[in-house]
């Protein structure tokens, strides 16, 4: 079985890691820079940050991959670069991780709407896209995938999760995105948390979860309202708030205090995996670390 | 002031009745709707329905026995997606459903459009879309574009990843009157100010009206960077073309 599903459903806590992009802008990215193309051309800035997540305290650390399927990578000319990308990625996070702590392999968005969503993506094209990435990911030796930032539920995110079983038969992580409306909690597509992880426990993800754009406070809501409806574990990667700029720099205001605090009313709530999206880095999971379990283990 | 019942339509007074909850708007689209003629309605409930092939039909139809293109396309297709946009606003449909609407709105548009340009009749205003310099996510732009064409706007969409210097040369050769920037990315949202920058050293700032939106873009930072408005969403976008356009409804 999954090494990384038994120690998921013993229920105690784990910690993930905080953001990527973020901490690659830090290092070197340039706005608008390929992040997939620095497993390749600036490894050690990938495996030292996989390191300094894994030295802050996380159980969990998700690779640079989160823009490497196909449609993406194609983007910046490396269309053709989708197994070496996301091998390598795995490789270096797996490098840095000491025995007894998991690899997520990251996938995000295709950035395509499906033909049946009114947009213009072929199903059965998407479909092989994700089975690709993930391939290059089990290749390189993940525990587990993590299919996040998806905001559909029915499409795209179904896909990509029968696409990750099919090919690699790896367990699956499936967050994903909601935005708040005037209605309340809603993926772009118009699924409600409720909703969302009843489809997701139905299309045979392992963990269930939700990742990004609200701050801290609706994640709160989010994870109790899942919590209603799966009894599958709930996995949570909150932004260090909506970035703001302050004399031309752009800030995320969530300090690690503050949010470490917000992160027991997420885990009261229900969710088993907490840690960072947009705007964390090491500091945030050392606070995480330091009040939820009492430091890096 | 017209009523509710003055309306020509079923269709269109139900949904009305059902997803305006703003007194101001409800009293404006009831006085709007009155006058439109129910052959013209049954154009807009195919918009709101999304029914594309019915779009087409009735687009034709309604060309075919005389009712003037502008008409057509005031009183039935930019009519139906004034609704859709509302509703939109307010959650009660989403992204897909926007898409089915537009589409079906694409559909009319398509017989009207020629018309429109052979008889010299000028769009609302000429706006140029894109995402700015390094930013290749365009699904928020996209929706802004479907909805300003559904307004009654001319948009040149540039595509993703455009520098300064193409947003300048596509202001030059369109004479557009507004430019609509675009970026998902906190780290891609700077180049909306150096964009604004180059616009005011190509000395053609006071031409143009300038317009950003993006998940991580605020008004604050819209204000902080020198753009003249600033759209939480697509709806919001064509409300700001309008103000910016210096155009009604």
């Amino acid at each position: 079985m999954s090494a990384f599903l038994d120690r998921v459903a013993t229920g105690e806590l784990l910690i993930s890691d905080g953001a990527t992009g973020t901490y690659l802008q830090v290092n070197g990215l340039k706005p608008g820079g390929c992040p997939e193309e620095f497993n390749s051309n600036h490894p050690e800035v990938v495996r030292g940050m996989a390191r300094s997540y894994f030295d802050a305290g996380s159980d969990i650390v998700e690779t640079n991959s989160f823009g490497g399927s196909r449609y993406m990578l194609a983007k910046y000319g490396h269309g053709d670069r989708v197994k070496e990308l996301n091998c390598r990625a795995a490789e270096l996070a797996r490098e840095a991780a000491p025995s007894g702590k998991f690899v997520l392999g990251s996938m995000g968005p295709t950035g395509e709407i499906l033909e049946e969503k009114g947009g213009t993506a072929d199903a059965g094209e998407m479909y092989e896209v994700f089975c690709e990435q993930a391939a290059g990911l089990a290749l390189g030796g993940v525990d587990a995938v993590c299919i996040e930032t998806m905001s559909d539920v029915s499409g795209e995110m179904t896909l990509a999760i029968r696409a990750v079983k099919d090919s690699t038969g790896l367990p699956v992580v499936a967050t994903l995105c909601y935005d708040r409306g005037p209605r309340g909690l809603f993926t772009m597509m118009g699924d409600t948390p409720e909703s969302t992880a009843v489809a997701l426990t139905e299309a045979g993800a392992d963990v269930v979860g939700s990742n990004c754009g609200v701050p801290i406070g609706d994640m709160i809501e989010i994870v109790d309202a899942m919590r209603q409806s799966t009894d599958l574990p709930i996995l949570t990667h909150v932004n260090a708030g909506l970035p703001r700029i302050e004399s031309g720099e752009i800030v995320y205001p969530d300090t690690p205090d503050f949010m470490a605090e917000q992160m027991q009313r997420v885990i009261e709530a229900g969710a088993t995996i907490i840690g960072g999206c947009c705007g964390t880095g090491p500091e945030h999971v050392r606070a995480f670390a330091l009040l939820l379990r009492g430091g890096a283990p | 002031m017209a009523e509710l019942t003055d309306i020509p339509s079923d269709f269109i007074r139900a949904e009305l009745d059902e997803f305006v909850e703003r007194e101001d708007e409800r009293a404006e689209l009831i006085d709007f709707y009155a006058a439109v003629a129910p052959h013209l309605l049954e154009i807009s409930a195919s918009i709101i329905s999304g029914r594309n092939h019915d779009a087409d039909r009735l687009t034709l139809e309604a060309l075919a026995g005389g009712t003037p293109a502008l008409e057509v396309m005031d009183g039935g297709l930019i009519a139906g997606m004034a609704l859709v946009g509302i509703k939109f606003r307010e959650n009660f449909i989403f992204v897909p459903e926007v898409l089915a609407c537009a589409r079906a709105m694409k559909a009319g548009m398509v017989h009207i459009d020629p018309i429109l340009s052979a008889s010299g009749i000028e769009p609302l205003a000429r706006v140029i879309m894109g995402t700015v310099k390094g930013d290749l996510h365009d699904i928020g732009k996209n929706l802004c574009i479907m909805l300003l064409r559904g307004a009654g706007f001319e948009v040149i969409d540039l595509g993703v990843d455009i520098s300064a210097d193409d947003f300048i040369g596509a202001v030059e050769e369109h004479s557009a009157s507004l430019v609509g920037m675009s970026a998902l990315l906190t780290t891609t949202m700077p180049n909306m100010g150096h964009t604004i920058e180059a616009f005011i050293d190509a000395d053609l700032r006071d031409d143009v009206k300038i317009m950003v939106g993006g998940a991580p873009v605020t008004p604050e930072f819209a204000e902080e960077m020198g753009a003249d408005a600033y759209g939480d969403n697509a709806v919001e976008c064509v409300e700001v073309a309008k103000r910016l356009a210096g155009v009604g409804r």
